[in-house]
């Protein structure tokens, strides 16, 4: 039973050993060790390319999990003890938004605001006075944000949800009852118990909309995200350079990870107490 | 401000943003599947079915999609069910919680660069050359279906350990003291007991396994060389390539339709258990 597990934990881990390993590799080849070397990290840093690809990402990242953790947390609230349509209308909104395979979301996004961006892009440019440029509306990063933030919101009303559920409501009843205003209780009270859960959702949606390429790939026009460009590079052939750039990445998703996982976990520990 | 008014404001950008880009696009697609293609791409909109007649046009990926998901997620379940056996009755606790992060911490990181590391494996230079060197001649693995099911369930075994574990980790232990003081042997308690038992979180694990590998891209893409290729790579050919929206569109409700069936089903089945659909948190 023990070699067992072993033997699956060598499957899980293997594969990205191998990409650790080869991304030292003193050699052109991919696929043949030749001694050891960090030349492949200086280039994949020094390449223009990559850190185009890289900042993209990260500014993507970011802006996509403040607004989801935002927006999520704001609608998380509201939501408690709301029923009737709406309630079903928005459990129906988050449940496709899992439930839909990314594939989908991409191309429906992507045909719903290309077309939508066909009727507006006339309209704005005869609107617009004489001799000015008008805006065109395009695919770019900000379609890719909102896709991103679309999907992530849903993960974050569902975490900070769960939090609120596993929450005393008295506490609230009891700072309404000693005269604060509902902002006051907001902050003072809910805020506080509920933090752990936005800053691990905050995380999550960091994580996924940095780790994503099947919806970028559709939505971010001619932006490249660092997975496009990883999967780009992947079609050409395989070097150590790309080794290197995944080495990097699993280990900055790694780091996030442990973190949101840190803080969920002292959250729930905070509030058995 | 009032209660209500307050609510609404706290709840609009979220249900706009959800409407907008969720809701909307989806319309969209399902308006466009009815429709017919334009002379230069696009769409034409139009009232008719063709797009759907012409379903069976597609039918290598559909088949290929149907046959490796339910083999792959078959597949799965068969590698993690003694592992999530493992971890939530032979492990000591002390090691458990660090075991089962040992487990979920690859379901977190790229599937790209995941997958791409099973070209390394499967590759000419890989494994077949290691089998050459005892024996075994012109074996060719990569850009096989075989290649695709290795990733499939490479990427996807987290996804099936958890819920399975949950389960099994719920289960009175106590049931299997029970059954072994009766006299069944640890096979038959397995069998009687702790199997049955774990059939929720069994079906959990497919149906999770089962609706993302439906949607797969990336696993086909990279292991399967244009070979293999499931609804997800012949949509990405129909709206980037050939950018025939209308009929993209069909193949997009079908796939659609086909996963909300299998839904459905799942949730029949689980409701019939008896049993409460089980939280699966992966964090």
């Amino acid at each position: 039973m023990r070699l067992y597990a072993i033997c699956v934990y060598l499957f899980l881990y293997i594969p990205i050993g191998i990409i650790a390993l080869f991304s030292f590799n003193a050699g052109r080849h991919a696929s043949q060790f030749m001694g050891f070397s960090t030349q492949w990290y200086g280039k994949a840093l020094n390449n223009p390319f990559v850190m185009d690809a890289l900042e993209t990402s990260l500014l993507a990242a970011f802006i996509t999990a403040c607004l989801a953790s935002t927006l999520g947390t704001m609608a998380a609230i509201a939501l408690q003890g709301v029923k009737g349509w709406l309630r079903t209308l928005f459990d129906a909104m988050i449940y496709i938004a899992i439930m839909i395979p990314g594939i989908v979301i991409g191309i429906a996004t992507l045909i719903a605001l290309v077309t939508v961006f066909g009727w507006l892009n006339p309209l704005l440019a005869s609107l617009w006075p004489d001799g000015a440029n008008p805006p065109q509306l395009s695919m770019g990063m900000p379609t890719l944000v909102a896709a991103h933030t679309m999907f992530t919101m849903a993960l974050v009303i569902i975490i900070v949800r769960a939090r609120l559920s596993g929450m005393d409501r008295a506490l609230m009843e009891a700072s309404a009852d000693l005269f604060a205003t509902p902002w006051g209780t907001f902050r003072q009270v809910t805020l506080p118990l509920i933090a752990p859960a936005i800053l691990a959702g905050f995380l999550l949606s960091f994580t996924f909309s940095f780790d994503d390429f099947i919806i970028a790939f559709f939505v971010a026009g001619s932006e490249t995200t660092l997975p496009i460009y990883i999967f780009s590079s992947i079609r050409r052939g395989v070097t150590p350079e790309i080794n290197a750039i995944g080495t990097m990445v699993m280990g900055a998703s790694l780091l996030l990870l442990v973190a949101a996982q840190l803080l969920l976990r002292r959250g729930a520990s905070k509030s058995n107490n | 401000m009032t209660e209500r008014g307050r609510k609404a404001l706290l709840l609009a950008p979220a249900g706009i943003w959800l409407l907008v880009m969720l809701a909307l696009p989806l319309l969209v697609v399902f308006v466009f599947s009815f429709g017919e293609r334009g002379a230069a791409g696009g769409y034409v909109p139009a009232f008719t079915l063709e797009q759907y007649a012409n379903l069976p046009a597609r039918w290598t990926a559909f088949k290929n999609t149907l046959i490796l998901a339910p083999l792959g997620t078959i597949a799965a379940l068969v590698i993690a069910y003694p592992l999530a056996y493992f971890l939530a009755v032979r492990c000591s606790p002390k090691w458990r919680t660090s075991l089962l992060i040992l487990v979920i911490v690859p379901f977190w990181t790229s599937i790209l660069i995941r997958s791409y590391a099973w070209i390394f494996i499967l590759g000419g230079r890989g494994l077949p050359a290691l089998l050459e060197s005892i024996g075994i001649d012109d074996i060719r693995l990569i850009n096989t279906p075989f290649a695709v099911l290795v990733g499939i369930v490479y990427g996807y075994l987290p996804l099936m350990v958890f819920p399975i574990f949950v389960s099994l980790d719920k289960l009175d232990k106590r049931l299997l003291e029970a059954s072994a003081d009766l006299g069944s042997t640890p096979w038959r308690t397995f069998r009687q007991v702790t199997l049955p038992l774990s059939v929720p979180g069994i079906a959990t694990g497919c149906m999770l396994v089962f609706i993302l590998l439906m949607g797969e891209f990336l696993i086909p893409a990279i292991l399967g060389g244009g070979k293999v290729f499931f609804v997800g790579n012949a949509l990405v050919d129909l709206f980037l390539q050939s950018r025939n929206w209308a009929y993209g569109s069909a193949v997009a409700m079908t796939l659609v339709v086909v996963m909300l069936v299998t839904v459905s089903i799942y949730m029949k089945f689980i409701s019939r258990l008896g049993g409460q659909r089980q939280d699966v948190s992966l964090m």
